[in-house]
């Protein structure tokens, strides 16, 4: 297709041009990899061929400049060539062993990421990887909290754990700044969720100058809202509302952003994998912590305990959902210190899902 | 004293700084622009920081409703992003987000990021995010007037880029590294991301669907980029047959490694046995779940016939709560030109399209109708495998002809119920 001579819809660069030369030459023959230390991976291929893969923490957000200058440290030490991985983490790859600890310093002197977000399965020894997140005020229009922010205070916290291998099993850690959950939170083994706690006021004006009044009513998936025709507004059953949002995203005349009563939720014990133990959604453990700018305190003491709590009693191996299988909810919250409220038990309407036979998991039998 | 007292704080500490990048792009923004290099938006970065400081003292986010914004030919690809902060903050009155095709498995070289840096350093405020949660590479923020130019600047590179998808559209796909440099990838995951990325443009640059659509791609049940959760169609990479044995090599592991309590024990299926000599797995009872795969990856590799299981419908809870993609296909061969692979989807796609609710997911609109409806639309029969237990209640829908004629089955034709 070609709009007055402009080149569209011809898709992403493809992928084989991307790759290093010896990536290149053993595609789909790797034979093994072990890791060497936190950060560093040794891939070996059927031919022989050995490349070491050397992953580094970036903030996700990132400057042009920055990037510039990763390409020129790839230029140096690895052929020009670089990858990003699924959490935000950045990797040269590297030949000459003996150029690693070089490429480490440098990366660190000059663009300051740190070396690690790796995990050693063959030993039983884990890092911690970086937390996969979203926009937050940084540039949404729905946040509930800050997100780059968070990130970066927790990570700060938690830092030890990205460079060294100190954790008993795999943790992801995932933050979203609302329940849309652009970050897709809801299975991961920590997972912070910005949450609204009040419901929308209308704003009479803008709905008539912005809104589809019946879609944005059918939006509610309680039923909260009902269209005023004769005044052509939407009204809210305050009762009704959980806080959702979605209204707020089919009509701007529907805010429901209180500064004072916005903050997040944390969720534990999702789970995407399935080595050993079937994936599983992530429970909320802590109802509600206010929005701390600029460094979340509470928040992160909340996650940090959590943390430290089952890195302190997992067995090797033993995912944050599994050492609970185990030990119970009960002793969960006696261990982590956290208070089990009210708001933890399900009243929402409707989570069928939860109660269906449907497989979740490539766990079977042939 | 500094303009940001509260961002300065997020500077400190061993974790790398957002801030700094914000900050670091300001300046050398404005420090090309004043030498005189072609810059569209010199003070986009500086306009972010100003208003994501009054975003830290109000706790509030300062971003309004985007409008629909594009470029020509395109109905995605771009977040229509506007300040509610008008005047106080001008740099960033529009600070719309691009969203980019990345490269299957987000391998680059370091030529094709230049390029791309360079374009965002003219026509943009310098600032990425690598890389946004569905996959692509982020833009982040510009004006209307500079999206066209921006874009076409991009398809000129020598290598050039496209856009990803937005709004109620197929979504970029993404994938795990794959075959490129995993040894467990049971199907080209690059490849398979990269073709039906191709298959799909029209579907990812111009929103028609009753929502998003996303398709990720993972090798193994390790599952990498997440598709379980994250994704309507997980393609996720397995085998049928026995897991590869080389017993050498499980001697050389249990000179050191307990192989009975990492291994044997943790095995969800007690399908493993070992008695100091010989390594055995029972493939009957195997779930190819790759923790002892995991745990001795020059022992063991997965079995020769390989393919993925397609899991359908995995979303996060808005609105009717999260689900974990459903085994909709227990095993399917990825094999080029994946013209199976290509006709499941299509028949997903329309009779999603097609019956799908406004902002209704595949998943909710499968939970809604039935499997059984979805399985008839993609002609697939039903499979034990496709469930973790037979249903647990007996209010099952039978078609007519299931029935036995009676007089009962008369009187409801008599009556026109039937």
């Amino acid at each position: 297709m070609a709009y007055e001579g402009i080149k569209t819809d011809f898709g992403p660069p493809y992928f084989r041009d991307m790759l290093h030369p010896v990536i290149a030459k053993n595609y789909g023959k790797w034979k093994y990899h072990e890791v060497v230390r936190p950060g560093v991976i040794k891939r070996v291929a059927e031919s022989g061929d050995v490349i070491y893969v050397v992953r580094f923490g970036t903030p996700r957000l990132l400057s042009v400049y920055t990037i510039k200058e990763l390409c020129d440290i790839a230029d140096k030490y690895s052929e020009g060539y670089l990858r990003w991985t699924s959490r935000n983490n950045v990797e040269f790859f590297v030949t000459d062993e003996s150029k690693i600890d070089e490429l480490i310093k440098e990366v660190e002197e000059k663009v300051g990421f740190p070396c690690g977000g790796t995990w050693d399965a063959v030993k039983g020894e884990y890092g911690l990887s970086n937390i996969v997140h979203t926009q937050g005020w940084i540039h949404c229009h729905t946040p509930a909290i800050d997100a780059s922010g968070i990130v970066k205070a927790v990570m700060d916290e938690l830092y030890e754990y990205f460079v060294e291998h100190k954790l008993p099993a795999m943790c992801r850690i995932s933050l979203a700044c609302c329940a849309n959950m652009c970050g897709a939170v809801h299975a991961s083994d920590i997972a912070i969720v910005g949450i609204h706690r009040t419901p929308p006021i209308p704003d009479d004006d803008a709905i008539r100058r912005t809104c589809e009044i019946p879609s944005t009513v059918a939006a509610c998936p309680t039923g909260a809202l009902k269209p005023d025709m004769k005044n052509k507004t939407i009204k809210v059953d305050v009762e009704k509302c959980m806080y959702c949002g979605n209204c707020y995203t089919m009509c701007p005349g529907m805010p429901l952003f209180d500064p004072e009563n916005d903050g997040a939720a944390i969720m534990v014990g999702g789970k995407i994998s399935d080595a050993r133990r079937v994936p599983e959604l992530s429970k909320v453990v802590v109802p509600w912590v206010p929005n701390e700018p600029p460094r979340w305190p509470t928040l992160v003491k909340y996650v940090k305990q959590i943390l430290e709590a089952w890195a302190a009693n997992a067995r090797k191996h033993e995912r944050l959902i599994e050492w609970v299988d185990r030990i119970g909810w009960e002793r969960f919250f006696e261990i982590t210190g956290l208070e089990f409220t009210q708001h933890l038990i399900d009243d929402y309407r409707i989570t069928p899902y939860f109660y269906s036979e449907y497989r979740t998991t490539t766990q079977f039998r042939w | 004293m500094s303009e940001t007292p509260l961002l300065d704080e997020l500077e400190k500490g061993p974790w790398p700084s957002f801030v700094k990048e914000i900050k670091k792009t300001a300046e050398m923004m404005e420090k090309a622009a004043a030498e005189g290099k072609d810059i569209k938006m010199p003070t986009g970065a500086r306009g972010l920081l100003k208003q994501l400081e009054i975003s830290y003292r109000d706790k509030k986010t300062h971003w309004k409703h985007g409008g629909i914004v594009s470029v020509v030919g395109y109905g995605g690809g771009v977040i229509g992003r506007y300040s509610d902060l008008g005047d106080q903050v001008p740099e960033v009155e529009h600070f719309h987000t691009m969203r980019l095709n990345q490269p299957s498995g987000w391998f680059y070289s370091t030529k094709a990021l230049r390029g791309l840096c360079d374009v965002w350093e003219k026509w943009g405020s310098g600032l990425t995010n690598m890389h946004g949660s569905t996959g692509d590479i982020i833009f982040l923020g510009t004006r209307s007037e500079y999206l066209q130019p921006c874009f076409e600047a991009l398809g000129k590179l020598e290598t050039p880029f496209d856009l990803g998808g937005s709004g109620s559209a197929v979504r970029t796909p993404s994938a795990c590294m794959g075959p490129a440099l995993c040894e467990y990838s049971c199907y080209d995951t690059l490849d398979l991301c990269y073709e039906l990325t191709m298959a799909y443009q029209n579907e990812i640059h111009r929103p028609m669907y009753p929502y998003k659509f996303k398709i990720k791609c993972s090798g193994c049940p390790n599952d990498c980029v997440a598709s379980k959760a994250r994704a309507d169609f997980a393609i996720i990479g397995t085998w049928k047959d026995e897991i590869q044995i080389d017993e050498e090599a499980v001697k050389e592991y249990a000179k050191w490694m307990d192989i009975e309590n990492e291994v044997v024990k943790l095995c969800p299926t007690n399908a493993i046995s070992w008695d100091g000599k010989e390594l055995k797995i029972d493939a009957k009872d195997c779930v190819r779940c790759m923790h002892c795969i995991n745990k001795m990856p020059k022992a063991l590799k997965p079995g020769n016939e390989r393919g993925a299981t397609i899991l359908i419908g995995g979303k996060a809870p808005v609105l009717e709560g999260a689900i974990i993609g459903w085994v909709a296909i227990p095993f399917i061969e990825v094999e080029k030109p994946y013209d199976e692979i290509k006709e499941i989807l299509d028949a997903t796609l329309e009779w999603w399209d097609e019956e799908g609710k406004f902002r209704e997911r595949v998943g909710e609109l499968i939970w809604r109708k039935g499997m059984k409806e979805y399985l008839k639309v993609i002609g697939k029969d039903v499979d034990v495998r496709m469930v973790k237990a037979p249903r647990n209640n007996p209010f099952m829908f039978f078609e007519k002809e299931e029935l036995r004629p009676s007089a009962f089955t008369e009187e409801l034709k008599k009556r026109g119920l039937w």
